[in-house]
């Protein structure tokens, strides 16, 4: 089982496109879009003044407020920009004051307020209750901080397991090591041996990237992390299996894997929570193992979260992997 | 006993009866289509028979540890393997010879095969008589006490094929048994001890190839044609009543005619007089000592290549 493990591996790192996607693909792509969503906070928010009596005192009585960028617009400038969302919203000066905004927009909710808040304290209203900001970054909040155990999830279960099978079977060498003594089960497993050995380096490529480049900390123990992930690896490797144990074309496979995989890049919230969805779909998501794995890696890597309280997700993972291989082995097309 | 194997309404093999006697090298020949391999993949326990019974080296086929005992005493090349590409010489032998408890070492089976110089190489590389003898090496790295070779030379140039049948004949000597099919009666000629000649899933002729031949009744074949448009009515009687002549086999037109000759040199005098006193022309003349094609022809009506 060890020289069939090692054959597998050795069949895998001699394909340099096959590690380009398994290696390279996931940190491209962390790093892709943890520059289009890096945490800038709200920055200063653009007012436009429309033309009037004292618009240009109004102005600056409001450009001098630390979060708020304020200019007298022409009208016709005005009300192009508030639609492009270039400026959040429009003071348009009179008795009383028109704040004109798209109230759908988080954005310009944010301008009203402190708007509305630097102009009445500049009339002089008085604070009522006295305030202090306590300002903390809640950590594991920013995107990237979601995206990476994401991504980790997505690249177990794209383990390219099923190619490999349906290769060999085609080549009839699946039937030529049903002439040797060698037992089924061990052909089986040496692609979970394997894969558990790429995993490691996969995982300390992804974990220590976002690392490096986001400061993605890992809250929660590096030995919890590793026991999620191989578990992880050993049930995908099992709907690996599974999805390649009949197909005899590279084609129908490639089919297959997509039927899989797809539903659940998109389902299981690798990019994005999968709260968004209806709340009737939910029960179904969750018990999908991509969502389990990811729920599980997120709630260690971002909570600090130990292996105990992680019972039900793993538990989730486990049935998939066991039922997976067990199935696959039973209905495996050997030749 | 009593072999068969159906595909659907094909009956590959119709009831066959074979026994290989240990330390022999035994051939199945026959055209494509004749279920040779079928044959042979139901003694290697890869395919289940629909009727009758298989014992190798005098064990059924079971499934679990009585099988893979079994296994572990083979050695099996198959028709149509096609090895990992990018594993090398080494490292593909390195994996088969994990499968089994008692095994040659790497470096003893290619020097078995000759790989020397291509230990390092990736299979990919190898040309097709190198990946055959590679095959062939997968199949001879378990110290098998009995080897199955599903056409080992079929497809290969005149030189690996030399190479393959000595390493073959470098196993029977050292005392292994060889059971293997081809379409080759020469390789069947050069290899073999004893030879069954299959076609359509039965076994037709079974004996040494010398004792095949000599069925013949003649050793050698005359093969001539007439030049185009001759016919020559009441030839064939004609022919058969030449002296040496045992049997005279015409195909249709434009073929030619063949007659299985017992003494050349009288038979072809006369039969040149015969043509010359009817005015027929030769288009061709040829004659060779009798082979197992031209005992697979007189059985079966049919050339071995082309049917």
């Amino acid at each position: 089982m060890f020289q069939l493990a090692l054959a597998r591996m050795r069949e895998f790192y001699r394909e340099p496109e096959a590690v380009f996607w398994v290696f390279g693909f996931p940190i491209v792509l962390a790093f892709a879009l943890g520059l289009a969503f890096r945490n800038t906070g709200p920055g200063q928010l653009q007012i436009g003044v429309a033309p009037g009596g004292g618009d240009s005192a109004l102005a600056a009585t409001l450009d001098s407020s630390p979060r708020l960028i304020a200019a007298v617009l022409d009208t016709a400038t005005a009300r192009l920009r508030l639609r492009s969302g270039r400026i959040a919203l429009l003071v348009v000066p009179g008795d009383p004051l028109v704040y004109r905004y798209d109230s759908t927009r988080t954005e310009s909710g944010l301008a009203r307020l402190e708007v509305d808040d630097a102009l009445q304290r500049s009339r002089g209203r008085q604070d009522r209750v006295a305030v202090r900001d306590d300002r903390a970054v809640a950590p594991g909040s920013r995107y990237i901080d979601f995206l990476i155990p994401g991504l980790l999830g997505m690249n177990l279960l794209g383990s390219g397991v099923g190619f490999s099978v349906v290769q060999a079977r085609q080549r009839k060498l699946l039937k030529r090591y049903m002439a040797t003594p060698m037992r089924r089960s061990h052909y089986l497993l040496s692609f979970i041996l394997s894969r558990l050995v790429f995993l490691i380096l996969e995982v300390v490529a992804l974990v220590g990237f976002g690392w490096l480049l986001f400061g993605v900390a890992v809250r929660g123990s590096f030995a919890t992390l590793a026991g999620i992930t191989i578990l992880g690896a050993f049930a995908f490797a099992g709907l690996g299996l599974l999805v390649a144990s009949r197909a005899k074309t590279i084609e129908g496979v490639s089919g297959l894997m997509n039927l899989v995989m797809l539903p659940m890049w998109i389902l299981s919230g690798t990019f994005f929570s999968y709260a968004r969805f209806p709340d009737a779909m939910i029960p179904f998501v969750k018990a999908l193992p991509l969502t389990a794995l990811n729920d599980a890696l997120r709630a260690v890597m971002i909570d600090g979260a130990g292996l105990s309280s992680l019972g039900a997700p793993l538990a989730i993972v486990v049935a998939w992997g066991v039922v997976s291989f067990v199935v696959a082995l039973k209905i495996f097309r050997w030749r | 006993m009593g072999l068969t194997k159906r595909y659907g309404d094909v009956t590959a093999v119709a009831g066959l009866d074979l026994t290989v006697a240990a330390g022999e090298c035994f051939g199945l020949l026959g055209p494509n289509g004749a279920g040779k391999t079928t044959t042979i993949e139901i003694l290697e326990g890869l395919t289940s028979p629909d009727g009758g019974d298989v014992q190798v080296l005098g064990a059924p086929w079971r499934d679990g540890a009585e099988g893979r005992a079994l296994r572990e005493r083979l050695g099996i090349q198959l028709q149509e393997t096609q090895l990992a590409d990018k594993l090398t010489v080494t490292e593909t032998l390195a994996l088969f010879r994990s499968f089994y408890r008692r095994s040659h070492t790497v470096d003893e089976v290619v020097a078995l095969v000759e790989l020397e110089e291509k230990r390092g190489a990736r299979v990919a590389t190898l040309s097709g008589g190198q990946k055959q003898r590679l095959a062939v090496a997968c199949a001879l790295v378990s110290r098998p006490e009995l080897l199955f070779l599903d056409e080992p030379t079929t497809g290969l140039d005149p030189q690996s094929r030399r190479q393959l049948w000595e390493i073959i004949r470098k196993f029977k000597v050292a005392g292994g048994s060889v059971l293997l099919t081809t379409h080759y009666m020469e390789e069947a000629e050069r290899l073999c001890d004893r030879v069954a000649i299959m076609d359509h899933g039965k076994v037709i002729a079974l004996g040494t190839p010398s004792e095949l031949i000599a069925s013949l009744g003649a050793d050698h074949v005359v093969d001539f044609a007439l030049a185009e448009g001759q016919a020559v009515t009441g030839l064939e009687e004609a022919l058969k009543a030449l002296p040496g002549v045992k049997a005279v086999r015409s195909g249709p037109p434009p073929a030619g005619i063949s007659l299985t000759v017992a003494e050349v040199h009288r038979a072809l005098p006369a039969l040149l007089a015969l043509l010359q006193s009817r005015g027929a022309e030769l288009s061709l003349l040829t004659t060779h000592h009798a082979t197992l094609d031209d005992v697979f022809v007189v059985l079966t009506g049919r050339q071995l290549r082309d049917s």
